[in-house]
C-alpha cells in the first residue's frame, strides 16, 4: 500500500507539479486549496505525510500546523520563501518535521519526504550503529571513530552529536538543540552552538572549513545529514 | 520742446495700480466739510438703489446718530450685528470684521472712515478694517469728513482751534476709485443743525459756537472742495498716464524733509506732504542721527514723527552724520532730491557763536536743490515740551554727581594737607590738581558731574587757598584772572571730554550695530542647514534687542503652527492667530503695531520678493517697546534673515529636484536593467517549454533533457534576480530587520559556498582561517547573502579553473575578511564605482544585473562594517571586509571524554 500525502496549497501549479512527481515516485495524492479544508481532510484520510504552505488564502499556516498538532503526530513538510525565517524557525519548533524553501528541485522535495516518512516511524536506531562517510558512531558503547580511528569528545559534545544522530536528516532549531542538551533555560544562547558545532567539525569532519556532515541551516538550525551526498 | 513720451516707470506704476485695483474691492467715500452734511444719507439712499438693481450689500456699520430720516432708510438693508468687545468694563460695540468677510457681500457700507475701534478689535483704526474689505475683494462705501485727514489737521486746528484726534492718513484717498462730496451752504447745514437735524437739542448751542461758525465751515468747505478737486486731478492724470494721452507729465521732482525729534517736525511732514501731492512728486523724510543723545521722550517724539511720515506715504531714511547739514545733503545727493524742507531755526541764539546757522550754511551748498525754510508754530512746541531742549544730553543720576563732589571733596583735603605740610606748595599747583580732577571726572562720570566738579571745585579753592584763606575775597587782581580762567578752563575741558567720549560712545553703538549685522550676514551665509540658520537667527536677534524670539516657518502655503524648534519665545493660539495674520497680510502685527496689538509679541512677517516665508515674533524682556533705530535695525534683520531663509528653501528644492531628476535616472537605468535581465530567462523558458510541446521534438528523449535544463537554468536566474531585487529593496526600503546573533565566520563561509555549489565547482577554493577566531554578531542570512553575492562575483567574472582564496583573521577590534582572486582585475577608475547600483564595468559579460556587489555593501554597512575592493599587486581583484568586534561571550569549555 502506498503512502498517503495530502498537499494543502493554495497554488494550482504547484499542486500539480507536486502531485505529478509525488504520483511518479509511488506515493498516492491527495490535494486541498484551504487551510480548514486541509484540517479536514487531514481528520478523514489520515495521511501519512502533509506538505503544508505558509501562506494560505483563509487561515494562516502556522495555525493550521498548531492546530494539527494537537491531535496528530502526522510529519508535516513546511513549504515557505527564502528569507522567511521567522515562519520557519516557529513552524519547526511548532512541530514540523521540515521545511522546503520555494523554489525547489524535485530530487530535495523526494529526500525530505524520506526523511520525514523515516521519522513517523517508531524509533529503532538507539541500538544501532550510525555511520556515514567516514563518520561512524557506536550509540551503545559512545564509541566514536573517524576513519576507524577513536576520537574523544567531551560530554556536551557527545551529547550533541548524539541528538542530531537521533535526528538524522531532519532539521533541528536552535532552541530545541539548546532545549535538549543544555535545558530550557539555555534557549537563546545560540553562540553555545556556534562554538560547539565548531569544535564537533574540528573533530569529525574531513575539512572542517567545507563540513559535509553537519550542516548550518542559515538561520534556523541544523541539520546532520543521513546519507552522504544526498544534498545535492 | 517739451518730451511727452512718458516716464516708463511713471507708466509702469500707473500699470500696476490699475491692476492692484481691478483685483481690489472698489472704495467709494462719500466725503464732507462737517457732520450733518448728509454723507450717511446719501450713502444709505445710494445702497438702496443698488440693493433695488440686484446688488448684494450689507450694512458693516452705519451710526444714525438717533436722526430718524436716516434710520428709515436703514429698513429693508441687511445688517451685519455688531460685535461687543470689553473695554475697562463696558461693553462696547464694534463692527464684526470677520462677521462681513465671512458673509461675502458684493457692497459694504461702513460709516465713519475715521473710527478708533476699540481695543481688543483687530485694527486699532477702522480705515485698516476697510482696507482689509478691500483686499479680500469687498466694494466698500464709507463717509468721512475734512477734518480727519492728516495733512489738514493743522490747518483745521489753526481755523477752528479744536484739535481732532481721530485722524485718517491722505493715502487712503488714492485707494479711493470714487468721492462723491456733500456740499451744503454754511447757512443750510447751520439752519439744519437749528432744526436739530445734526445734534440732539441740548448739544446744539454748544455745536453753534463752536464748531459750526459760519467762518469755520466757509473754510472747512474750501478744504473739503479743494482736496476733492485734487483728487479729481490725480485720478485724470493717472487715466491719461494709463491710457498714454499726451498731456502734462508729471513734474519729476523729489521732496526731501529734514525731521528731528522735534514737535515742530510733524508741522514739516504735513507740510511737505502736501506740497509732494500737489506737485505730484515722490517725497523722503530723513532723520540725521549725530553725536547729541536723545532723551526717552525725544526719542518717542522722533519715533512718531518718522512714524507720521511713514502713514503719509513717505519714505523714511536715517543716516549718520556729526553735521545735520552735511548729512543732509549726502542724502539728497544720493536720492536726487530737487527740494529739500526745513524748518527755521528754533533757537538762533544758540548759533551766536558761528558765522552762520546750519539753514544758512545748507542754502550756501545746496547747489542746485531748492530749499524750502518753512515757520513752524512755536506756541505748540513751548505749551508741548518747553524743557525739551534743557535737559543735559547725558543723563547722569544723583550718584554720578555725588561720586563727582566726593572726589572734589577728597581732592581738596589732600591739598589742604600738601599746603599745610610743606610751605613750598602754593595754591597754583592746588588749582591745576583739581583742574586735573575735574577732567577725570568728565572722562569717567560725565559732563554734568564735571560742571558740578567744575563749580565746586571754583569755589573750594578761592575759599581755601587762595589768600586772604577762607573768606571769597580774593586780594590781588591775577588771582582773580587766575580763578575766572580755572572756572572757564574746567567748564570747557570738561564739557570738551564728555562730547569726546559721547562721540566714542555713539561710534561703538554703530559699530555695534554693524558688527551684529555682519555676524547675522555671515553666520547665517555659512549656516549649513535651515535649522542651523534659524538657530543663528535666533540668537542674534536674542542679543542684540534682548528679547524672546519665535520663528514660524510656512510649509506648502500654511503658516506652521508650532514654532521653530529653536524658537525662544511660546506661541499661543490666540497669538498664532495674530502670526497667522502677519503671515497672510504681510504685515506686521501684534503688540505695539496698529494689529491686534493686544497680543503679547510682535510679529512679523518674512517677505521675500516672491512671497511671505514665515513669520518672526518678538518680544523683549522688559516688554517695551523697541526705539525707532532698533525699529529699523530690526526690519533689517528680518529681510536678511528672509533672504537667507528665502535661499534655503530654494536650494533645498533645487536639491530636490536634482534627487528626483537623479532617481529618474536610477528608474529609468533599473528598468532597461530588469526589463532585459526578466525577459532574457522569461524568454527561454517560453521557447524551451513551448518545444518540449512540440510532438515532434517530445519524440526525442536527448532534446527533451536538454530543454528541461535550459528551463531550470532559466529558472534559476530568474529567481536570482528577484532576491538581488526584493534585497535591494528591503536595503532601499531602511526596514531591513537585522537578526543579531552571534556567529562562526568560517560557519558562514561553508553555508554561501555550498550555496554556490555549481559554480564555485570550477573555482578552487582556498579557504584560510586564523585559529581561535571570535565569533561575531551578525545577522547570519545577510552576512551569508552578501558572501554569496561576492563570490557569484568571482565566479561570473574570472576565468574556468582560477582559483579564489578567502582569508580571515582577527586584528585588533574587527574581523578582517579578504577575498581574492585571480581574475583580470577591474580598471582603477572603476573601483570606487562598482559598488553603485546598476553599474557595471564597461565590457564586462551580460548577465549580471549591477545590483549583486551594491547589496553585498549595503549589507555589510548595516552591520556597522565596510567593505572594499582593491586590485591585488599579483593581478586579480579582492574584496575586503571588516566587521567591527565587542566582546564575545564566555563558554564553558570542557574536558574531552
Amino acid at each position: 500500500m502506498s503512502a498517503v500525502v495530502l498537499i494543502i496549497d493554495d497554488e494550482l501549479q504547484i499542486r500539480r507539479f507536486l502531485q505529478i512527481s509525488l504520483e511518479a515516485n509511488g506515493y498516492s495524492v491527495h490535494l486541498t486549496e484551504t487551510g480548514e479544508e486541509g484540517l479536514l481532510k487531514t481528520a478523514q484520510l489520515r495521511p501519512d505525510l502533509i506538505i503544508l504552505d505558509m501562506g494560505l488564502p483563509d487561515i494562516d499556516g502556522l495555525d493550521v500546523l498548531k492546530r494539527l498538532r494537537e491531535w496528530t503526530q502526522t510529519p508535516v513538510l513546511i513549504l515557505s520563501v527564502r528569507d522567511d525565517y521567522v515562519t520557519k524557525v516557529s513552524a519547526l519548533d511548532s512541530g514540523a518535521d521540515d521545511y522546503l524553501t520555494k523554489p525547489f528541485s524535485m530530487d530535495e522535495l523526494m529526500a525530505r519526504v524520506r526523511v520525514a516518512q523515516r521519522h513517523a516511524l517508531p524509533d529503532t536506531r538507539e541500538d544501532e550503529i550510525f555511520q556515514v562517510g567516514q563518520l561512524k558512531v557506536d550509540l551503545i558503547r559512545r564509541l566514536v571513530t573517524v576513519n576507524e580511528e577513536v576520537i574523544k569528545l567531551s560530554p556536551t559534545e557527545y551529547a550533541l552529536l548524539r541528538l542530531m544522530i537521533q535526528h538524522a536528516g531532519k532539521i533541528l532549531t536552535h532552541r530545541q538543540i539548546l532545549r535538549e542538551v543544555w535545558g530550557t533555560e539555555y534557549v537563546n544562547e545560540t553562540h553555545y552552538l556556534r562554538v560547539y558545532f565548531a569544535q564537533l567539525r574540528q573533530k569529525i569532519e574531513a575539512n572542517p572549513a567545507l563540513p559535509e556532515i553537519l550542516l548550518t541551516e542559515s538561520g534556523i538550525g541544523y541539520r546532520l545529514v543521513d546519507t552522504f551526498n544526498a544534498n545535492p | 520742446m517739451t518730451d511727452y513720451r512718458p516716464d516708463p516707470d511713471d507708466l509702469l506704476a500707473a500699470i500696476q495700480k490699475d491692476t492692484a485695483r481691478q483685483q481690489r474691492g472698489k472704495l467709494k467715500i462719500f466725503f464732507g466739510m462737517a457732520a450733518g452734511v448728509g454723507k450717511t444719507y446719501a450713502m444709505l439712499e445710494s445702497a438702496r438703489r443698488r440693493q433695488s438693481d440686484g446688488v448684494d450689500v450689507v450694512v458693516g456699520y452705519v451710526e444714525t446718530h438717533g436722526r430718524k430720516e436716516t434710520e428709515v432708510l436703514l429698513d429693508g438693508l441687511e445688517v451685519i450685528p455688531q460685535q461687543s468687545l470689553e473695554y475697562r468694563g463696558t461693553k462696547l460695540p464694534e463692527m464684526d470684521l470677520d462677521a462681513v468677510l465671512a458673509r461675502q457681500p458684493s457692497l459694504v457700507l461702513v460709516d465713519e472712515l475715521a473710527h478708533t475701534n476699540v481695543p481688543g478689535a483687530r485694527h486699532t483704526k477702522r480705515y485698516q478694517d476697510i482696507i482689509e474689505l478691500l483686499e479680500a475683494g469687498l466694494d466698500v462705501w464709507t463717509t468721512v469728513n475734512v477734518q480727519h485727514f492728516e495733512s489738514r489737521a493743522d490747518a483745521v486746528k489753526q481755523i477752528t482751534g479744536i484739535t481732532v484726534h481721530e485722524r485718517v492718513p491722505d493715502s487712503i484717498l488714492d485707494l479711493a476709485d470714487e468721492i462723491e462730496l456733500l456740499d451744503l451752504a454754511p447757512e443750510d447745514l447751520r439752519k439744519r443743525l437749528a432744526e436739530g437735524k445734526v445734534y440732539t437739542s441740548e448739544r446744539i448751542d454748544v455745536a453753534a459756537n463752536n464748531f459750526f461758525r459760519r467762518g469755520n465751515l466757509t473754510a472747512l468747505r474750501e478744504m473739503s472742495l479743494r482736496l476733492t478737486a485734487e483728487h479729481v486731478d490725480h485720478q485724470l492724470q493717472d487715466y491719461m498716464q494709463l491710457k498714454r494721452i499726451a498731456g502734462p507729465w508729471k513734474t519729476g521732482e523729489r521732496l526731501m524733509v529734514a525731521v528731528g525729534s522735534s514737535p515742530f517736525s510733524e508741522q514739516l511732514i504735513r507740510w511737505t506732504r502736501r506740497m509732494a501731492y500737489n506737485l505730484e512728486a515722490t517725497w523722503i523724510a530723513v532723520y540725521v542721527e549725530t553725536t547729541q543723545e536723545l532723551s526717552p521722550l525725544a526719542q518717542e517724539r522722533l519715533t512718531a514723527n518718522l512714524e507720521l511720515a511713514r502713514s503719509l506715504g513717505g519714505e523714511i531714511v536715517t543716516t549718520a552724520n556729526v553735521s545735520v547739514v552735511n548729512g543732509l545733503l549726502r542724502v539728497a545727493h544720493q536720492r536726487n532730491i530737487t527740494q529739500i524742507v526745513i524748518g527755521k531755526p528754533e533757537h538762533p541764539r544758540l548759533w551766536w557763536l558761528s558765522k552762520s546757522t546750519p539753514v544758512d550754511i545748507l542754502i550756501r551748498d545746496s547747489g542746485e536743490i531748492d530749499i524750502y525754510v518753512v515757520t513752524g508754530d512755536r506756541s505748540k512746541e513751548k505749551s508741548v515740551s518747553p524743557t525739551l531742549r534743557l535737559r543735559p544730553e547725558i543723563h547722569s543720576n544723583g550718584w554720578q554727581y555725588f561720586w563727582a563732589l566726593i572726589i572734589v571733596v577728597t581732592v581738596t583735603g589732600f591739598n589742604l594737607f600738601l599746603v599745610d605740610s610743606s610751605p613750598l606748595i602754593g595754591y597754583q599747583v592746588v588749582g591745576l590738581t583739581e583742574l586735573m580732577a575735574v577732567l577725570l571726572i568728565a572722562i569717567y562720570i560725565g559732563r554734568g558731574p564735571a560742571l558740578l566738579a567744575a563749580a565746586a571745585s571754583a569755589i573750594s579753592w578761592n575759599f581755601l587757598f587762595i589768600e586772604p584763606r577762607l573768606t571769597f575775597e580774593v586780594s590781588q587782581i591775577q588771582d582773580t584772572i587766575l580763578l575766572f580762567m580755572y572756572f572757564a578752563i574746567a567748564l570747557f575741558t570738561g564739557n570738551l571730554t564728555a562730547r569726546l567720549r559721547r562721540q566714542e560712545r555713539q561710534a561703538r553703538h554703530s559699530a555695534e550695530r554693524t558688527m551684529a549685522l555682519y555676524t547675522l550676514a555671515h553666520e547665517t551665509s555659512t549656516a549649513i542647514d535651515m535649522d542651523h540658520i534659524l538657530r543663528t537667527a535666533v540668537n542674534q536677534l536674542e542679543q542684540v534687542f534682548d528679547a524672546e524670539i519665535a520663528i514660524l516657518l510656512s510649509q506648502e502655503n500654511v503658516l506652521s503652527p508650532q514654532p521653530h524648534a529653536c524658537s525662544t519665545l511660546s506661541v499661543s493660539e490666540k497669538d498664532y492667530g495674530v502670526a497667522l495674520w502677519s503671515y497672510q497680510h504681510s504685515a506686521p502685527a501684534g503688540l505695539f503695531t496698529d494689529t491686534l496689538p493686544s497680543a503679547s509679541a510682535q510679529y512679523l512677517p518674512l517677505l521675500t520678493p516672491n512671497r511671505t516665508v514665515g513669520v518672526i515674533g518678538i518680544r523683549t524682556r522688559h516688554q517695551d517697546r523697541l526705539t525707532f533705530e532698533q525699529e529699523v535695525l530690526l526690519q533689517t534683520f528680518v529681510s536678511q534673515i528672509s533672504l537667507v531663509v528665502e535661499r534655503e528653501l530654494l536650494d533645498e528644492s533645487a536639491e530636490q529636484a536634482m534627487m528626483l531628476r537623479e532617481s529618474e535616472r536610477l528608474y529609468t537605468t533599473l528598468l532597461n536593467s530588469i526589463s532585459h535581465e526578466l525577459r532574457t530567462p522569461i524568454a527561454t523558458i517560453t521557447g524551451a517549454s513551448s518545444s518540449l510541446l512540440d510532438p515532434k521534438t517530445a519524440k526525442d528523449p536527448f532534446a527533451h533533457t536538454e530543454l528541461a535544463q535550459d528551463i531550470q537554468l532559466a529558472a534559476e536566474r530568474l529567481n536570482r534576480l528577484v532576491e538581488n531585487l526584493l534585497d535591494m529593496s528591503r536595503l532601499e526600503s531602511g526596514r531591513l530587520a537585522l537578526r543579531h546573533d552571534w556567529c562562526d565566520v568560517g560557519d558562514i563561509i561553508s553555508v554561501a559556498i555550498s550555496r554556490l555549489k555549481a559554480c564555485l565547482s570550477d573555482h578552487p577554493v582556498d579557504i584560510k582561517l586564523a585559529p581561535d577566531l571570535p565569533l561575531i554578531p551578525v545577522d547570519f542570512g545577510l552576512i551569508e547573502q552578501a558572501l554569496v553575492n561576492l563570490l557569484d562575483n568571482v565566479c561570473h567574472y574570472t576565468p574556468l579553473g582560477s582559483p579564489v582564496v578567502i582569508e580571515v583573521k582577527h586584528l585588533r577590534n574587527t574581523l578582517w575578511i579578504k577575498i581574492r582572486d585571480k581574475g583580470p582585475g577591474i580598471a582603477d577608475e572603476d573601483l570606487a564605482r562598482i559598488f553603485d547600483k546598476f553599474y557595471r564595468v564597461p565590457g564586462s559579460r551580460t548577465g549580471g544585473t549591477g545590483l549583486g556587489l551594491s547589496i553585498a555593501r549595503g549589507l555589510v554597512e548595516a552591520h556597522g562594517g565596510t567593505l572594499k575592493a582593491e586590485n591585488n599587486p599579483d593581478g586579480g581583484l579582492s574584496f575586503i571586509l571588516n566587521f567591527p568586534l565587542i566582546e564575545t561571550p564566555p563558554v564553558a569549555h570542557e574536558a574531552n571524554l
